[in-house]
Formats: C-alpha cells, sequence, structure tokens
C-alpha cells in the first residue's frame, strides 16, 4: 500500500516537479534582460539532463579507471597489478578467449541470417507476419530466453524418454545418435549459448536490413533483370553493395553486444564449464569476491575494446543519415 | 511494411503460366515456412510445457501433450503466482518500469528542445559529447554508483533503480528526440513565437503534442529495455526478495528449482507476457524505435 503510493506519487509528482521546474525558472527569467534571457534559458533546460549524466555516466567512468588502479578495497595503489591479473589468470585468459569465440561465431551469423531473412521476406506477400515471429524474441528477456533454451538443451541418460527438444529430435532423426550434455559440454556448449543470442538478435539485424533493402529503388533491380542479369547477380552486384553502411551499423552492433554480454551466460551455466566471458566475470568479481580494483579493470578494458567499434558505428550511422 | 511493393516477376497472364510460377516459387515458401517454424519451436515447446502437470514435464517431451488424453493444467501458475512471489515481482517489475521510463524521457526531452531550438554556446560540441556517452558500458558505472547508492542508503530501493535507469536512458533518448525536434519546421515554432508564445507554452503546447509518435516509439523501447534488465536490478535492488522485479525472481528460480521445470516454464511465461503484448499491439512503434537508436551500445 505505502508502495502504491509511492509509485503514484512518483508518477504524478516528479513530471510536476519537472514541469513546474521550467515553468518557474521561465517565471524567473522574466525579470532579466531579453539577452541575458536568451543566454540563461538553454542552460536550465539541460540543466536536469546534465545532472543525471554527470552523476551516472561521466563521474562513474572516470572514478572506474582510478580505481582500476587500486587493489580489491580501494584502499592500496597497485599500478597496473589488477590489468597484468586480466591477462594472465587462467579463468580471466579463458573468458577473454570465449569472448572472442562469441565475437567470431555470434557476430557473422546473426548478421548473414538476419540478411538472408530479410531477402527472402521481402519476395512474400506474408512478410509482416513473417517477420513479427522473427523479431518476437527481441521483446522479451534474455532471462526468459534462458529458460526456454534449457528447455531445447534439456539432456536424459540415453534409454531414457529425452524431453528436451534436441536431444529428441536427433535421437528421433539421426540413428545411433547419443544424448549430448549441450550446456556441460566444453568446447560445445558456448556455441549452444551462442545460439540463444542468434536466436534473440536476428530479428534485430533483419529489421534493420529489411529497411535497407526497401530502400534500394526498384528500377535498379528491375534494369539489371532486364539486362539479364540473374537473382544472384542482382544480389551480389546492386543488393549488396547498397546495403552496405546498414550491414556495417549491424556488424558494429552485434560486436558490441558480444562484448558486453551478460545475463544469457549467467542465466545459463553462470560462467561454469568454460562458458565464462568477461561480463559475468566482472560481476563476480565485484559481487562475489568483492574485488573492487579487478572488476574495474575488466570493465575498461572492455570500454577500451568498445571505444573504436562504437565510433566505427556513429560515423557510418551519419554517413547512412546523410543518405536518406 | 506490408504495402510496399514487392520485387517479384509479374504474373503470368494464363492460369497454366501462373501455376508454372508459383510452383517455381514453391522452394522459397518452403524456406521460409522452415525458418518460420525453428524460430517458433523453442517458444512453443516452452508455452505448451507451462500448461503440463509437473510429472508429465520432468518425464516426457512437450509434443507428447498432443497425444490423447490430454492432460492440461493451470496448476504451475497457481503455484508459480502463489507460492514463488511471482505476482509481487510483476507488481515490482510494472514499479520499476514505468517511472524508468517517464522520468528520462521527460528530462530527455527538455534538453533535446534546447539542443534543437535555443542557439547557445558550444551547442555542437556538448551535444556529440552526450551522445559520445553512448560509448560507456554500463559495467564502467555500476562499482561507483553502487557506492554512492550505500552511502545515500538507497540501494535496494526503487528510487535508486528509477536514477539508475534515468541516466542511463538519456543519450539515446536525447540523441533521438533531438533529432526529431530539429526535423519540425522552423516557420511552426516562429509562428508560435510570433503569437507570443514563450518557449515553455510552444514546448508544451506544440512540440510534445506534434512529437507523440517519437515519444511513443522512445517510451516502448525504454520501458521493454528496464522490463527485460537483469544486470542493473542485481546490483543496485541486492538479493532482496520484496523489491525483486520479474527478470530476478525467474533467474533465482533458475538458481534453486533448476530441476523444478513445470514451475520455470510458466514463470518465464508470466514475465514474456507484457512484452508480448507490447510489442504486438505496438509492433510498428517498437520498430521504428529499433530503426532510428540502432547505435546505442
Amino acid at each position: 500500500m505505502q508502495r502504491l503510493l509511492l509509485a503514484i506519487v512518483v508518477l504524478v509528482g516528479v513530471p510536476a516537479v519537472l514541469g513546474g521546474y521550467i515553468v518557474l525558472t521561465e517565471r524567473l527569467l522574466g525579470l532579466a534582460s531579453d539577452k541575458a534571457r536568451d543566454r540563461i534559458r538553454p542552460w536550465l533546460w539541460l540543466g536536469p539532463a546534465a545532472a543525471l549524466l554527470v552523476v551516472f555516466l561521466v563521474y562513474p567512468a572516470l572514478r572506474t579507471m582510478v580505481l582500476s588502479l587500486f587493489d580489491a578495497t580501494s584502499t592500496t595503489f597497485v599500478g597496473l597489478g589488477n590489468y597484468v591479473y586480466i591477462f594472465t589468470d587462467k579463468i580471466m585468459l579463458m573468458a577473454l578467449r570465449n569472448n572472442v569465440i562469441w565475437l567470431v561465431f555470434f557476430t557473422p551469423v546473426t548478421v548473414g541470417l538476419g540478411l538472408l531473412i530479410a531477402v527472402l521476406a521481402d519476395r512474400v506477400r506474408y512478410e509482416a507476419a513473417f517477420k513479427a515471429l522473427i523479431f518476437l524474441p527481441m521483446a522479451i528477456s534474455a532471462v526468459a530466453a534462458g529458460v526456454i533454451w534449457r528447455f531445447m538443451y534439456a539432456y536424459r541418460p540415453p534409454g531414457t524418454a529425452q524431453t528436451g527438444t534436441l536431444n529428441a529430435l536427433f535421437t528421433a532423426i539421426i540413428p545411433g545418435f547419443q544424448p549430448q550434455t549441450w550446456l556441460t559440454n566444453p568446447p560445445l556448449n558456448n556455441l549452444a549459448i551462442i545460439v540463444i543470442a542468434v536466436w534473440i538478435w536476428t530479428g534485430f539485424n533483419m529489421v534493420l536490413l529489411s529497411a535497407g533493402l526497401k530502400g534500394i529503388p526498384k528500377d535498379l533491380l528491375e534494369a539489371a533483370r532486364v539486362d539479364g542479369a540473374n537473382e544472384w547477380q542482382v544480389f551480389r552486384h546492386i543488393t549488396l553493395p547498397m546495403l552496405s553502411s546498414t550491414i556495417g551499423v549491424v556488424t558494429t552492433s552485434m560486436l558490441i553486444f558480444a562484448l558486453k554480454s551478460f545475463d544469457l551466460v549467467y542465466l545459463v551455466t553462470n560462467g561454469n564449464f568454460d562458458t565464462e566471458i568477461i561480463a559475468n566475470r566482472m560481476y563476480k568479481e565485484m559481487f562475489n569476491f568483492h574485488s573492487y580494483g579487478r572488476a574495474s579493470a575488466i570493465a575498461v578494458v572492455l570500454l577500451v575494446a568498445i571505444v573504436p567499434i562504437m565510433v566505427l558505428n556513429i560515423r557510418r550511422f551519419r554517413q547512412q543519415e546523410e543518405m536518406r | 511494411m506490408a504495402s510496399m511493393t514487392k520485387a517479384q516477376p509479374r504474373p503470368p497472364a494464363s492460369r497454366a503460366g501462373r501455376i508454372v510460377a508459383a510452383l517455381q516459387r514453391g522452394p522459397l515458401h518452403l524456406i521460409i515456412i522452415a525458418i518460420a517454424l525453428i524460430w517458433m519451436l523453442p517458444t512453443v515447446g516452452l508455452l505448451v510445457s507451462s500448461f503440463r502437470p509437473p510429472h508429465l514435464v520432468s518425464t516426457t517431451g512437450w509434443w507428447t501433450a498432443f497425444k490423447l488424453p490430454f492432460t492440461f493444467t493451470l496448476e504451475n501458475y497457481y503455484r508459480v503466482l502463489t507460492t514463488n512471489n511471482m505476482g509481487t515481482s510483476f507488481v515490482n517489475s510494472l514499479f520499476v518500469s514505468i517511472p524508468a521510463t517517464v522520468i528520462p524521457i521527460m528530462i530527455a526531452a527538455f534538453a533535446a528542445y534546447a539542443f534543437a531550438w535555443m542557439p547557445f554556446k558550444g551547442r555542437d560540441v556538448l551535444f556529440l559529447v552526450v551522445v559520445g556517452l553512448q560509448v560507456v558500458p554500463l559495467q564502467m558505472t555500476l562499482i561507483p554508483i553502487l557506492r554512492l547508492f550505500t552511502d545515500l542508503k538507497l540501494t535496494g530501493t526503487f528510487r535508486a533503480i528509477w536514477l539508475a535507469h534515468s541516466g542511463y536512458g538519456l543519450p539515446l533518448a536525447i540523441y533521438l528526440l533531438r533529432n526529431f525536434f530539429g526535423s519540425l519546421p522552423r516557420e511552426m515554432l516562429e509562428a508560435s513565437y510570433i503569437d507570443g508564445a514563450s518557449p515553455v507554452t510552444t514546448f508544451f503546447r506544440l512540440v510534445l503534442p506534434t512529437s507523440v509518435p517519437a515519444l511513443a516509439s522512445l517510451a516502448i523501447f525504454q520501458f521493454l529495455w528496464v522490463w527485460n534488465d537483469l544486470l542493473i536490478a542485481l546490483i543496485y535492488l541486492g538479493g532482496q526478495r520484496s523489491v525483486a522485479p520479474m527478470t530476478v525472481t525467474v533467474a533465482n528460480l533458475v538458481n534453486s528449482y533448476g530441476q523444478d521445470w513445470q514451475l520455470l516454464t510458466a514463470a518465464a511465461f508470466i514475465s514474456m507476457l507484457l512484452p508480448m503484448v507490447v510489442f504486438f499491439s505496438l509492433q510498428q512503434y517498437f520498430v521504428r524505435g529499433i530503426l532510428a537508436g540502432s547505435v546505442k551500445g
């Protein structure tokens, strides 16, 4: 009950306070000269956003960089010790390796599948329904997706009825197939988790690529067909080049996702059975081991890995915007 | 989207020709249907399992449910809602998500309006900085903010997570809204100023109402993002059951009831319910949000 009250106070109160803030400052500005008014006003409108950004993004990011040079309790300066740990510790190295596996397998597969589905969907009348189906996993949480796929990967010993969809399917259609423990059997289990991520994110790529596809002038494709080009040639020499900037955007988005990915691994294996990845490792260093220096250093490594990709992404996105 | 013209060969005039054309396109339809089935299979399996009695879920596959005699039950939903905190979590998820959507969008709208229509020194540089903040992975902020919240005794409260999500959601929200506000016709705003309206009146009476589609896209995007978030909820809300949103509760169920499957199925489905309703009813806004916000880190 008390909570409901709080929620109502927040939902009515916060917008009222924010709106009131803008109205009130405008009143106060009425006292100033015209010139001063126009100079001060933007800063008043930017104020709340600037405050939140500084407190929740700018300051913590800088602070984390500093903390990464200190020990677990942030009291003793250890220089680059935490970074040495990241690049020498056995489990950390495995986490880094697994993130590379994610980058190498997850990115091309989701982008490729997204492209394939966008191109296929473009050719049928029930396009909208088909695309909605592929896109649906984007709307649900990684937690729910993890639960869904634990069912797909479920294992029962050979001889008993398989309850997992994949084991049941494969034992039924492939003679002599032995039920697999998909999630506990390295290095296969890394790929098993990546498949879940592919299932979730292909829809995202498809939506962007499909929009790009609609932007290609139909006359151009028709002209090529009239000139005797077959469908593959049209795709290879017209569609693909014209989609290149969109492909760039989705590829970089997927690279960043693969680097930051946390939920799926946390939920499905919690990094056991050689599936550890850096974001989950950071969570463990922070919460299970209370090693704030190491956790901070992992975050900084993540940032350093992401910055170049993100710069590329923003630049490409801008080019694309200009082309529209 | 469906109204777009398709790159299909023109239908031949004769009936025989049409049949041949349809047959030639057979493989295309087959591939599409196969992909659709593969994509649906995992979700359908979970949905069917969630209505099956516990002893059957653990001994037979979900597809056997379609053999006679049918044995479907609501027991899993009943149990998970009454004994596993799912009811409370559903309400908690709403408590977390709604303010965490409304607050950042409002604050972002003010800032975006200033960026779009108020000239001031250093405007472009500052806007670039805000957009650039999307580079910062959330992981960079967790430890200092957790300490800050601990000092302020905010950990484990809804206020903490509202504030955090508001901060994290701002760069994207400001970026999208500035672009949208910036594309409004200059004459419209000037006419309003000439009529003697202040920037405040123009903003609330003219700019916001014309921007409803953009605001809706952004709101859906932010709402689903917060609703589906696990990491931030895990960290700032701590392990407290009383404030745990659904993602955290389901994740806990996975850890504690790893083998008690039938409960997990119902729990996962309850957590998917609202996103699916939002998705199916407001799909076009969601898609637009994704298209516009594809640079979000």
